[in-house]
């Protein structure tokens, strides 16, 4: 962001109403400040820290590998005590502290280790959807003939919904992490690149843009430099809400039998797994459910108390 | 209003276009060879070279999309791979229960979220306004099949009210087809009604506002009044767009909703036919409920005109 004339912190409806007028206004210590104070902020983002702490520990956590399975330890019941076999052929006797599945896998390794999976899937599927959506977006905002083509191109992509092109791609891609990210990311692309498109739209007519053109900067230095700063708050907020619905299409994707192989510990394999056995074992789908809800449910608190503090524009839409 | 018209309905066209080129690409141009995957195992190299033949495989991309493309705008959308049947009998005999769940859905989903929305800006700030905005945001990170699968387990297993899974067609009477939908309806409308809810809270909000909504409490309107035949009314075109953009979202839940409750409709068709790559009846089916999506979409922008007086095309 530009030099900010700093506005004091103290003044919040006075800093929103600038803030609508032009983004870099603020200055950056002061949104920081907002961002932190923010409930919705502090909450999402503490139940998330907690989620990466436990992705990062899984190993730690009283855990064995998420793929050994016994026969003799299936359907376990919650808490229930059973073995389990390891690689070396060693039979080692575990807790089952959220039961086994109808292989006799530890389903408490499997929904930790899950963590994992979905944290990757929606922070990456955030990322390249963000990262094509600002590129397509500057190339849609700045040559104009590209503009026309490009934009009803992304009409028509939007026309297909999500998660129906998530499954075709998949479906023919063959599940693996990186295809699902990208499968999951296409459809997320069009809307990244209507934001920024607007935006360099409106910001192209800025005297402080018009100055630079007219003195001879190069446009990819404008963009760099004058456009991009720009989108960066309202990208921030985008870029949650994508990541949440990533990882929600991920976990649909995989519960549906189209995602990720079935052996790798996601939290929609283990409900797709469960899902036979429902009635006698509901279990299965319990725990993987609550932590997909709850994970979900964090990023899009955060996004929602970004949007309010970075983004007010957006906020008053509701 | 004419002129609109047709430059509307011209406008839908380009999309739609580019809806076929992309359903098209993203099947065909993928790894994998349907000649082999229909032939199976123990076909030899002639038998599928045989069948690439016959399935117009054997010709470049463009042709092919071409020849697709032609017989697609007669409504012949080829035969299923899998099912051995033409696709669009087969999206036919799928649609009663998909179209059947999408109206329960969307009914209840207005009938609670409008409603919901409307006291919720007229009481803004109030513990149902928070309450509201927080079984949104809720409403919008539940997942439909963990949603689906919770209320299973407490109407139909512990309470044993409804039934746990299956369909039966309308024609075998109205109050079992409700029966069994009723559920499925359900988990499927709450991230409908959060949507409409939360759109429908920030618009009649702004309306509210208003000095008409002032002149009219002046007055001495009834509340009531005031609330329905001034502040909806005039909030009603935001509303209206966000239940017509939401069909994105219902088609989604309607893929993961069959799949649960064992409907046999156009979703759990889609799942079917993907994991038996069964190119001819994924496209017919992704394209289906494009132009669905595309034509409702369309609607929604025709019906502004009853619903605000005010637009004139």
């Amino acid at each position: 962001m530009t030099a900010p004339p700093s506005t004091p912190p103290e003044e919040p409806t006075a800093l929103e109403s600038l803030s609508v007028e032009s983004a870099t206004i603020v200055s950056q210590a002061g949104v920081w400040q907002r961002v932190r104070r923010n409930t919705s902020v502090r909450i999402g983002g503490l139940i998330l820290l907690m989620l990466v702490l436990v992705a990062l520990a899984a190993p730690w956590l009283g855990t064995v590998d998420p793929s050994l399975f016994d026969p003799v330890s299936r359907d376990l019941l919650p808490g229930a005590t059973g073995e389990i076999t390891t690689l070396d052929g060693d039979t080692l006797e575990h807790r089952f502290i959220m039961g086994s599945d109808s292989f006799g896998r530890d389903v408490y390794s499997r929904v930790i280790y899950g963590t994992r999976v979905s944290l990757i899937v929606g922070i990456a599927t955030a990322l390249v959807a963000v990262a094509f959506g600002v590129l397509l977006g500057l190339l849609a905002g700045f040559i104009r003939w590209l503009d026309g083509p490009l934009m009803r191109f992304m009409d028509g992509l939007m026309a297909i919904p999500a998660i129906l092109i998530a499954i075709a791609l998949v479906a023919m891609w063959r599940g693996t992490l990186t295809t699902v990210i990208v499968a999951i990311a296409i459809p997320e692309i069009p809307r990244v690149t209507r934001l920024v498109r607007s935006m360099v739209l409106t910001i192209r007519e800025e005297p402080y843009v018009e100055a630079a053109v007219s003195m001879g900067t190069p446009t990819p230095l404008i963009m760099w430099r004058h456009i991009l700063p720009n989108t960066v708050a309202p990208l921030i907020v985008q870029g949650t809400f994508i990541c949440a619905s990533g990882i929600l299409v991920e976990a649909i994707l995989s519960f549906l039998g189209v995602g990720l192989p079935p052996d790798v510990p996601t939290w929609g394999n283990v409900m797709a797994e469960g899902r036979v056995q429902f009635i006698q074992y509901p279990h299965n789908i319990f725990f993987p459910g609550v932590f997909l809800a709850v994970t979900v449910l964090a990023v899009n608190i955060l996004g929602d108390g970004l949007r309010d503090t970075l983004d007010p524009k957006m906020a008053r839409r509701g | 209003m004419l002129q609109f018209l047709s430059r509307r309905l011209l406008s839908t066209i380009p999309v739609l276009l580019i809806v076929a080129v992309l359903v098209f690409l993203v099947l065909r141009l993928t790894p994998g060879d349907p000649a082999a995957v229909l032939a199976g195992d123990a076909a030899s190299t002639e038998q599928i070279a045989q069948i690439r033949k016959s399935l117009g495989l054997d010709k470049s991309v463009p042709e092919q999309f071409l020849i697709w493309f032609g017989r697609m705008l007669t409504g012949d959308l080829g035969e299923s791979y899998y099912y051995k049947t033409e696709v669009t009998t087969l999206i036919g005999q799928r649609l009663e229960p998909t179209l059947s769940l999408a109206l329960i859905t969307i009914t209840i989903a207005v009938l609670v979220a409008v409603p919901l929305g409307v006291m919720a800006a007229w009481r803004f700030g109030s513990w149902l306004d928070r309450a509201l905005m927080s079984f949104s945001v809720l409403g919008f990170s539940i997942p439909v099949f963990v949603l689906a699968y919770m209320l299973i387990w407490l109407v139909s297993l512990k309470l044993g009210w409804l039934p746990v899974q299956g369909y039966k067609p309308i024609a075998e009477g109205v109050g079992a087809w409700l029966y069994q939908l009723i559920l499925p309806s359900i988990t499927l409308s709450v991230i409908y009604i959060a949507l409409i809810a939360r759109v429908t809270r920030a618009s009649v909000l702004d309306t509210l506002g208003e000095d008409y909504i002032r002149t009219a409490r002046a007055k001495g309107l009834p509340e009531a009044k005031v609330l329905m035949r001034h502040a909806l009314a005039n909030a009603a075109v935001p509303i209206i767009t966000v239940i017509g953009i939401g069909i994105a979202l219902l088609i989604g839940g309607v893929v993961v909703t069959e799949s649960v409750y064992a409907i046999p409709g156009l979703g759990r068709l889609t799942v079917d036919a993907v994991l038996a790559r069964d190119f001819p009846t994924i496209q017919g089916v992704i394209l289906f409920f494009s132009v669905v999506y595309v034509l409702i979409n369309l609607l929604v922008d025709l019906s502004y005109v009853f619903f605000d007086p005010r637009i004139r095309y």
